[in-house]
């Protein structure tokens, strides 16, 4: 049954006039206006001078450089995420919520912190060299780590891999498993299923997955400076170089725009992708899709994997924790120190020392924090539903397919770029708002809306429209046809959208600097203040303020996931 | 359906009680606005003692590093969204004054300042303190093995410091594009990236940033390296910030003639500020010696107001650099884009 066209086209319209006025507000003024004074810059004939640096090879180089690493980062990630969501998808065990909310964790750590405990692990004096060497009889560590291609690969792992665990294993979790035992039943192995009935049904969460990470990994800044080191560069670094270092603006706004049209141009793919392969699925309760670890294969699986999860990602926050508690002073060979206990870094954190003005308590910073993450959730929802729901309405309405790549861009625009024309865009009325605590969730929310519609759509679309059209027939207004058949199929991924707008919000640093009022520093302010301070003091103080914020977050995202809005019910 | 709105109505009220409530200013007559980068720190009592002498409220606005606090001066000065500038230093202050971003003052305090520190001869820009990039280094490993610590410059090209220096990228860190500056003072435009050659062929390890040279790198923190580039007040700092008392810094500075650099901090009064009279009085007050006096234990800078006397526990461990290096601003407008570019040619490449 089709819709009537005038049915079709004026809802999708109401649905988007909220997302686009918030993105024309908030992203395409603020870009348009920092674009406009930064080629206004622009000597006569300096553009074609400009495009010619553009294709210089210094240029390509770096462009080629952030297209390999993004790629290599992203399959690497793929390579940890697909299985970990198996598991996570296809079984039930004790501490399952846990150890999803534990892997959330790497999302939202400051870059600083994460080089730090992953130098405790692997760098030159780290454990794994001290031990090798003592194993092996070495004079030099085994192990470079520092300023290697290797170094942002892993920290690239790090951070997405709940992504990839998150998108793709809550789908994955509502797959009808009769159509995989129909396979097996008529004869097909375990590969066989997979390739041929599992994959292509999992596919759009795969790809919805693999552009955010991908675009993250694009766009990748901090770690790329702070464990790649200085011989390695992508767009986005470049794009800060030219614009802070430098002060060349014009180079820095075209290299900013050469940024988001790669992001464009692989968005675009991607929805010719998912739109051929998306199908419509019969999603089941996870109590139907989910076996217990029975058998010796599966309990070995498990095991294997969450032992591997553990490694890559527990261990270098477990370090950091342990460090936190830990006495820090090396041994300076003048009197014999026992590294011990202590709660000092944590005791420390609640004295103002200096009497500074800034100075703000752990649970006063804790308390923005979450406000922030809190805002950002509930506007990123507002958002993201209703722009999920009219992506999934009507694939072929013009508005949709201008909005669907669109709502990407914020996501591959260079940080640096954006935040200096959201901060000097809208310091003038009507819309002044730069001593207002909400431009920093507006700000956040422009990373996390996209994502936020991107784990929500391809969870929309799977309902089988006949569900709609049967409940529009018996008479069910289309308000009503959302709240009790869209609304509980899809709540399991509106909760796991408000969770990523939620750890978004709590990581972001970049955005934050930019704009925080000094008074109200979030978490990553506040460690950033204290680590670029010497003194052993300063820098326990950081890790302690580091491992409140693992805890806030894994705390929030566990809380998050106990409000259930609806399990995916029989039909 | 009224689950729904239950739950839409609680994630609504966790938001309202979560969020930081706006506190509305006091009721004063003004508020004067000051901008400045994320360093700055100063205490409360002293704001204090402003904001009642001159019945105003202060607003501290801070955007990030040096460098991108004065990008957003810059790129709002049709519309400042501050009174003040605070932070702007001689690696910057070519492009501060080139964009014309402040209007001139010349305050009274300036006659007590030493001319060393005004840069500027029309006044739009006022000198407020200064400190010296320098090399530290770990006491603890040089006599742990029994080595000499480096005295100089050019001992970092011996055979017996290989594999012992960690600098920052001058590219994208303030300390690092310091020290690439006390080379080019110290051997001169013609000679300095042979000394950086040098310095890559004794096994040179350079990082994007201070945090990961000092906390990552530096061999006092679990890293590899006993030499880094840092400030003259951080061995100071080490001391104030111990985890348990101590009596002397477990750093060292090396101070020799021509091997530290000085940078200068300085404020200027925004162009197009309708609070022009407020904002000379916070100039003036910045220059005064109750402010000067309480900045070097806040910030870990020295004031350029000679009358300001030092509190005992911030000179008691510092080693004063001899004769530090310095630029001609102007030489660094002119320069900095080729210095860099070379550099990166020479020691990245």
């Amino acid at each position: 049954m089709r819709p009537t066209p005038r049915y079709r086209s004026l809802p999708i319209a109401i649905l988007w006039l909220l997302p686009v006025a918030y993105l024309v507000t908030f992203y395409f003024f603020p870009l348009a206006n920092i674009l406009g004074i930064s080629f206004s810059r622009l000597h006569d004939g300096g553009f074609a001078s400009l495009l010619q640096t553009l294709v210089s090879p210094y240029i390509l180089q770096i462009l080629g450089f952030t297209f390999w690493q993004a790629a290599l980062s992203t399959l690497l990630t793929l390579a940890l995420g697909l299985p970990g969501a198996y598991l996570l998808a296809r079984y039930e065990f004790r501490g399952k919520s846990l150890l999803q909310a534990l892997m959330g964790i790497p999302f939202v750590m400051p870059t600083l912190v994460v080089a730090a405990a992953f130098s405790a692990l692997l760098g030159s004096r780290g454990l794994l060299n001290l031990g090798l060497m003592d194993l092996l009889n070495l004079t030099e560590p085994p192990i470079h780590f520092s300023n290697t291609l290797g170094a942002i690969l892993l920290a690239h792992v790090f951070y997405n891999t709940t992504i990839v665990l998150r998108m793709v294993g809550d789908f994955w979790a509502h797959l009808d498993p009769r159509l995989e035992h129909a396979a097996r039943i008529l004869g097909a192995n375990h590969w066989q299923t997979f390739k041929q009935v599992t994959f292509p049904l999992l596919f759009p969460s795969v790809a919805a997955a693999s552009l955010l990470v991908f675009i993250f990994d694009f766009t990748s800044f901090g770690v790329i400076l702070v464990l790649g080191g200085p011989h390695y560069a992508t767009l986005e670094v470049e794009i800060f170089y030219q614009t802070i270092s430098l002060f060349n603006l014009p180079l820095a706004g075209i290299l900013a725009l050469l940024q988001l049209f790669c992001t464009l141009g692989m968005t675009i793919l991607y929805g010719r992708l998912a739109a051929r392969l998306t199908l419509p699925l019969a999603l089941r309760p996870q109590r139907f899709t989910q076996r217990r670890l029975i058998s010796w294969r599966s309990r070995f699986f498990a095991m294997a994997m969450i032992s591997l999860l553990f490694t890559l990602l527990m261990l270098p926050l477990t370090a950091l924790a342990i460090r936190s508690v830990t006495r820090l002073e090396p041994d300076r060979g003048q009197r014999s120190h026992q590294p011990g206990f202590t709660l000092d870094f944590y005791h420390e954190l609640t004295i103002n020392r200096r009497q500074s003005i800034f100075y703000a308590p752990p649970a006063a910073a804790i308390g923005v924090s979450i406000g922030y993450a809190s805002a950002t959730a509930v506007f990123s929802l507002l958002l993201g539903l209703p722009s999920a729901i009219a992506l999934t309405r009507d694939r072929r309405n013009a508005l949709n397919h201008l909005m669907d790549p669109l709502l990407m861009l914020p996501l591959g625009t260079s940080a640096v770029t954006l935040g200096l024309g959201f901060i000097i865009a809208l310091d003038q009325p009507p819309l002044d708002l730069r001593s207002s605590w909400l431009l920093i969730p507006l700000a956040h929310t422009l990373v996390a809306y996209p994502f936020v519609v991107r784990s929500l759509a391809p969870a929309l679309r799977s309902i089988r429209p006949r569900l709609r059209q049967a409940g529009a027939v018996l008479g069910a207004s289309p308000l009503d046809v959302f709240l009790k058949i869209d609304l509980p199929l899809a709540g399991r991924a509106i909760l796991v959208a408000a969770t990523f707008a939620f750890t978004i919000s709590l990581g972001e640093f970049g955005a934050t600097a930019l704009i925080a009022r000094p008074e109200y520093p979030t978490l990553p302010v506040a460690i950033y203040r204290l680590i670029s301070q010497p003194g052993a003091m300063n820098y326990g103080q950081a890790l302690a303020l580091s491992t409140l914020l693992m805890i806030i977050t894994a705390v929030g995202m566990i809380s998050i996931e106990r409000f259930r809005i609806a399990e995916i019910g029989e039909f | 359906m009224r689950k729904v709105q239950i739950i839409i109505a609680a994630i609504l009220l966790s938001l309202t009680a979560c969020t930081p409530t706006t506190t509305s200013p006091p009721q004063v007559e003004k508020t004067l606005t000051i901008m400045t980068h994320d360093s700055f720190a100063v205490s409360a009592e002293v704001v204090a003692a402003f904001e009642s002498a001159n019945s105003v409220s202060l607003q501290f606005i801070t955007s990030g590093d040096v460098g991108t606090a004065l990008s957003r001066a810059i790129l709002s000065r049709n519309n400042p969204i501050a009174d003040v500038f605070y932070g702007v230093d001689n690696t910057f202050l070519s492009r501060a004054l080139d964009e014309d971003i402040f209007e001139a003052y010349d305050a009274p305090a300036l006659a007590d300042i030493p001319d060393g520190f005004k840069l500027d001869n029309q006044n739009r820009v006022l000198p407020v303190d200064y400190g010296d990039v320098c090399l530290n280094y770990d006491i603890a490993y040089f006599a742990n093995h029994d080595l000499e610590p480096p005295t100089n410059l050019e001992d970092l090209l011996k055979p017996t410091y290989r594999g012992l220096l960690v600098v920052e990228n001058p590219a994208m860190s303030s300390p690092g594009l310091a020290f690439l500056f006390t080379t080019i003072s110290h051997f001169g435009e013609d000679s300095y990236l042979q000394y950086w050659e040098g310095l890559v062929a004794n096994d040179l390890l350079v990082v994007n940033d201070w945090e990961t040279a000092y906390y990552t790198e530096f061999s006092r923190w679990g890293g590899s390296r006993p030499i880094v580039v840092s400030y003259s007040s951080s061995p100071p700092f080490e001391v104030l910030y111990s985890e348990e008392p101590i009596d002397t810094p477990p750093t060292a500075v090396v101070t020799s003639p021509g091997s530290c650099y000085r940078q200068i901090e300085f404020v200027g009064i925004l162009r197009g500020t309708t609070n022009r009279a407020l904002a000379e009085a916070w100039v003036d007050f910045m220059l005064s010696p109750q402010f000067q006096e309480d900045m070097p234990l806040q910030m870990y800078v020295f004031p350029v107001n000679p009358q300001a006397t030092l509190a005992d526990a911030f000179v008691r461990f510092l080693a004063v650099p001899t004769s530090p290096a310095s630029l001609d601003p102007a030489l660094i407008s002119a320069n900095r884009e080729t210095w860099l570019q070379d550099w990166t040619l020479a020691v990245l490449r």
